[in-house]
């Protein structure tokens, strides 16, 4: 019964893996196709590889600049939310005051609004500010959604940790401010980490404020730009691909080497911790 | 002498304002003033284009609009409609998934890692792939259909009011069923492999042991998956404006694509904003719904 | 002093407590009996309700932690990992803002009285139970505190090992003369080394007194049973046959019992639980309605499972208790 069993979640897990990865290979090896096999019968296996699409990205369309737009606003937004996020988590993990359980739930709720519905006065506000088409203008909307998200799960890092290594901190004659800083942030390194790879990783894709804040090329941000590629009437397929492959580099690269601990910081996120 | 031993208790509550009131700023900044000022955009008639028009208020008027204008509520029912098909199918898989993953002995670090990047990659680039693997013409997905004469030679998914869904929900389902995955697995794990074997003792079998066991215990992380894919799904915009733009036609057009459309495109504030503020009631309502009738044990003690 | 918590869970009922300066006083009780709350009460990491905390002539009460200058060993020593051990020993003082010589010194010398000098390089995860808590100990006594908090320090320890660290608590405490509150749930650690032991149930003091007072003067049932193992016997004072008001209660240790053809009390052999040097039995009496009575008896040859035996409850060795309220009778 056993090896039935394990064989057919075996052979589910192939397929499951098959599913999960084909169009992430797809994609690459699609955008090493020239342009005029892309459109014929496609061949599971390229037969001529070439790496045209991606010179054309760079050179005629200097996909550099979203990249250069998505590193920046993504950096920032990291550094602000962040020490931002963690100050808050401490105070919801360990001290006692009025209002922390609806200020608790607040956080929760604000990280589900659906963004379209603060787009509208936001946009005005930008426009007024004369904000729009300007990082600042990414960035504070990126916090604002990013932060929740890294209070939430901050809190549960936080909770985690012993609170005797802060008692004791304070019977060694540290206020709870020395203690937050000497003892307990050192430790919270590994959940602070977490955090700002999830920041990263949102703004890296965000789209919805990207498209509406921007308004051209020089502002645009990964995810707009190879969205808006496309002609009216036709799309540069081999650019669009080679594009996104770009994309995923960054995000692929961070799952790779810090799998464990985006899977621990989804999980507290979302679990009561 | 009370009033004395509440003095470090004050002293707490004072840091705690502190270093509660930036995070808490940029809330209110951020989202929760914004959010009154759209509902109370809603309220005006701004037409971007029309500024001579100024920016009466109107009253109930956008929403009135709203509701005898048909593309409202087709997005409307699209919406709802996607989210009602997908987040199932979602959680189905996703079950499945973790399950894999579970009871996987080997290669498991391997589909943990499969199922990572597509949740991890820009929903925009999950949606463009998806695209192109579903073209018409070069489509991986459409070729061999069409050798296979199971459609016609002319077929193109996208022109299609019906087909047009299908290459939505598949890019969205690929790319959302690995979370839904990892949070089961986790709740998969705090399952103490003791009471399987305490069943598998009492003589109940893996069938048996999965609608016994491993069901009722997994029934948190399940309320919350759900909750938060259904949510997710009813914000629906980037698949949709990517792979379809809402076309052919507005037959793929969820709510929050016919806002986007409204505000950015017609540059209509007032009824733009109208429509943003239906997609934040409609989360809303369900939001509410499912933690007042599943979620009040998962809420209620975290305070 | 009294602490109720926010939940209304009251932890702390009424506890009026004094130390003297340079006293060893042991708070023990079952878990839950809010010994640890009350330690934590006075190190300030808890505010009391009501009531008032003073320390030395100073009432602290309102006082944070930080500013209370005492120290304390936790359960769980709380080491602070990302520091090596040196570090852990000089941060109250670098904290104080020592002078550098002055904390390198005096870490030095605790950690040459604690036999720690090869250990400060390491961080607290290189080290053994027994290292940690020396550790754990050595950062309590570099600050020169008015007094020490230790919260069941040895809890952690296998048994051999906590011999061993209690008898070198009992020397370092008779060395340095300081104060010292120290909170445990085993009996006999208090009995070992309390100058005076606390007695605690349900957030109250049942009796404070020197460990020997305690064990041989009772304050009333809870207390006789706690102190002292195995624990005492409790029977109807008729039984024991001795004039006492109506439903007083008799209790008598199991060392007390004497068993041999004297004996007015007839008892049928339930148990016998071997321990070396000596044997305990569990005693079934022929009166209905007595829980076994135990009794400790010398080594050798033990009587035979369901043997007739005679025993003796020796009036001057009975305590003797109200049955109502449960407090000691003359």
């Amino acid at each position: 019964m056993r090896s039935v069993g394990s064989k057919v979640t075996g052979v589910a897990g192939a397929a499951l893996l098959t599913l999960l990865l084909f169009p992430i290979y797809w994609m690459i090896a699609s955008s090493l196709t020239p342009e005029s096999r892309l459109f014929q019968s496609p061949p599971l296996l390229p037969s001529t590889l070439s790496l045209d699409h991606y010179r054309a990205l760079f050179d005629e369309r200097d996909f550099l600049i979203p990249i250069r737009n998505s590193l920046v606003v993504a950096a920032t937004t990291t550094m602000v939310a962040l020490p931002v996020a963690a100050l808050c988590a401490y105070a919801l993990a360990r001290l006692r005051f009025r209002g922390r359980g609806v200020l608790l739930a607040l956080i929760l709720a604000v990280s589900m609004f659906p963004q379209i519905s603060i787009v509208p006065p936001l946009y005005l506000i930008l426009r007024e500010l004369r904000l729009l088409d300007t990082y600042p203008g990414l960035v504070l909307p990126y916090v604002t959604f990013s932060a929740p998200l890294a209070v939430w799960l901050l809190t549960a890092f936080f909770r985690q940790l012993s609170p005797e290594l802060e008692e004791a901190a304070m019977l060694d004659g540290a206020s709870r401010l020395r203690a937050l800083w000497d003892v307990v942030l050192p430790l919270a390194v590994p959940g602070v980490a977490t955090a700002a790879i999830l920041t990263f990783l949102y703004c890296w894709n965000e789209f919805l404020f990207a498209l509406s804040f921007t308004l051209g090329p020089e502002r645009y941000t990964v995810p707009v730009a190879v969205t808006l590629f496309r002609g009216r009437y036709q799309v540069p397929w081999g650019q669009v691909l080679a594009a996104t492959v770009v994309a995923t580099v960054p995000v692929a690269l961070l799952v790779l080497t810090c799998q464990r601990r985006i899977v621990a910081g989804l999980t507290a996120g979302a679990s009561k911790g | 002498m009370s009033g004395q031993a509440t003095a470090i208790e004050r002293e707490e509550r004072r840091l705690a304002r502190w270093l509660v009131a930036p995070a808490l700023v940029f809330i209110l900044l951020g989202s929760l003033v914004p959010i009154a000022a759209t509902a109370w955009e809603a309220l005006h008639g701004h037409d971007l284009r029309l500024p001579w028009l100024g920016r009466p208020f109107v009253g109930l008027a956008n929403f009135v609009e709203a509701i005898g204008d048909p593309r409202f509520t087709s997005a409307l029912l699209h919406t709802v409609g996607f989210a009602a098909i997908t987040v199932p199918l979602e959680l189905g898989l996703g079950l499945a998934l973790a399950l894999i993953m579970h009871t996987a002995r080997r290669g498991r670090a391997l589909i943990r890692l499969a199922a990572l990047l597509p949740w991890a990659i820009p929903t925009v680039v999950a949606a463009l792939v998806w695209r192109f693997m579903f073209d018409a013409q070069a489509g991986i997905i459409t070729a061999p259909l069409r050798t296979l004469a199971l459609v016609g030679e002319s077929f193109d998914w996208f022109v299609h009011p019906l087909a047009a869904w299908v290459p939505i929900g598949a890019a969205d389902i690929w790319k959302t069923t690995p979370f839904v995955a990892i949070l089961l697995l986790a709740g998969l794990q705090t399952i103490d492999p003791a009471l399987h074997e305490a069943a598998q003792m009492d003589g109940a079998g893996a069938v048996r042991r999965f609608g016994t066991i491993t069901l009722p215990l997994l029934r948190p992380a399940l309320v919350v998956a759900a909750a938060f894919r259904m949510l997710d799904a009813l914000r629906l915009f980037d698949v949709a404006y990517v792979m379809t733009g809402g076309g052919p036609g507005t037959a793929t057009e969820p709510l929050s694509l016919y806002a986007f459309i409204a505000l950015m495109q017609r540059l209509r504030f007032g009824y733009g904003s109208a429509l943003s503020v239906t997609v934040f009631l409609l989360t809303f309502a369900f939001a509410l719904i499912w933690v007042r009738t599943l979620g009040r044990s998962l809420v209620g003690d975290r305070t | 002093m009294a602490k109720t918590y926010p939940n209304g869970h009251r932890a702390i009922r009424h506890v009026d407590l004094a130390i003297d300066e340079g006293e060893f006083v042991v708070l023990v009780g079952p878990s839950g009996c809010g010994k640890s709350t009350l330690l934590r009460l006075i190190a300030g990491l808890e505010t009391p309700t009501s009531g008032r905390i003073v320390i030395g002539d100073a009432d602290a009460t309102g006082l944070p932690p930080q500013a209370r200058d005492l120290a304390m060993v936790f359960q769980s020593y709380a080491l602070y990992p990302h520091m090596s051990v040196r570090d852990n020993l000089a941060y109250g003082l670098k904290v104080r803002r020592l002078d550098q010589a002055v904390v390198a010194q005096r870490v030095a010398d605790v950690a040459a009285a604690l036999d720690i000098s090869a250990l400060l390089q390491r961080r607290p995860a290189q080290l053994s139970g027994g290292q940690r808590q020396r550790v754990a100990l050595g950062r309590a006594m570099v600050r020169q505190p008015k007094a020490f908090l230790l919260d069941e320090p040895l809890s952690n320890l296998d048994p051999a090992l906590r011999a061993q660290a209690r008898a070198e608590l009992r020397r370092l405490h008779r060395r340095l003369g300081v104060t010292v509150v120290y909170v445990t749930h085993d009996q006999e650690e208090a009995m070992t080394l309390g100058g005076r032991i606390a007695v605690m149930r349900d957030g109250a003091i049942e009796q404070v007194a020197p460990p020997l007072d305690v064990y041989a003067r009772p304050a009333n049932v809870f207390v006789a049973g706690f102190i002292g193992a195995p624990a005492m016997n409790f029977v109807p004072a008729t039984l024991a046959g001795i004039d006492a008001p109506a439903g007083a209660v008799a209790g008598i240790r199991p060392q007390d019992v004497v068993l041999g053809a004297s004996g007015q009390l007839q008892a049928v052999v339930d148990l016998v639980e071997p321990r070396g040097h000596d044997h305990l039995l569990h005693l079934r009496l022929d009166a209905s309605g007595v829980p076994p009575l135990l009794a400790v008896v010398a080594g050798g040859a033990p009587p035979a499972l369901g043997a007739g035996v005679l025993l003796t409850l020796p009036r001057e060795r009975l305590h003797l208790f109200d049955g109502r309220t449960g407090t000691r009778l003359s």
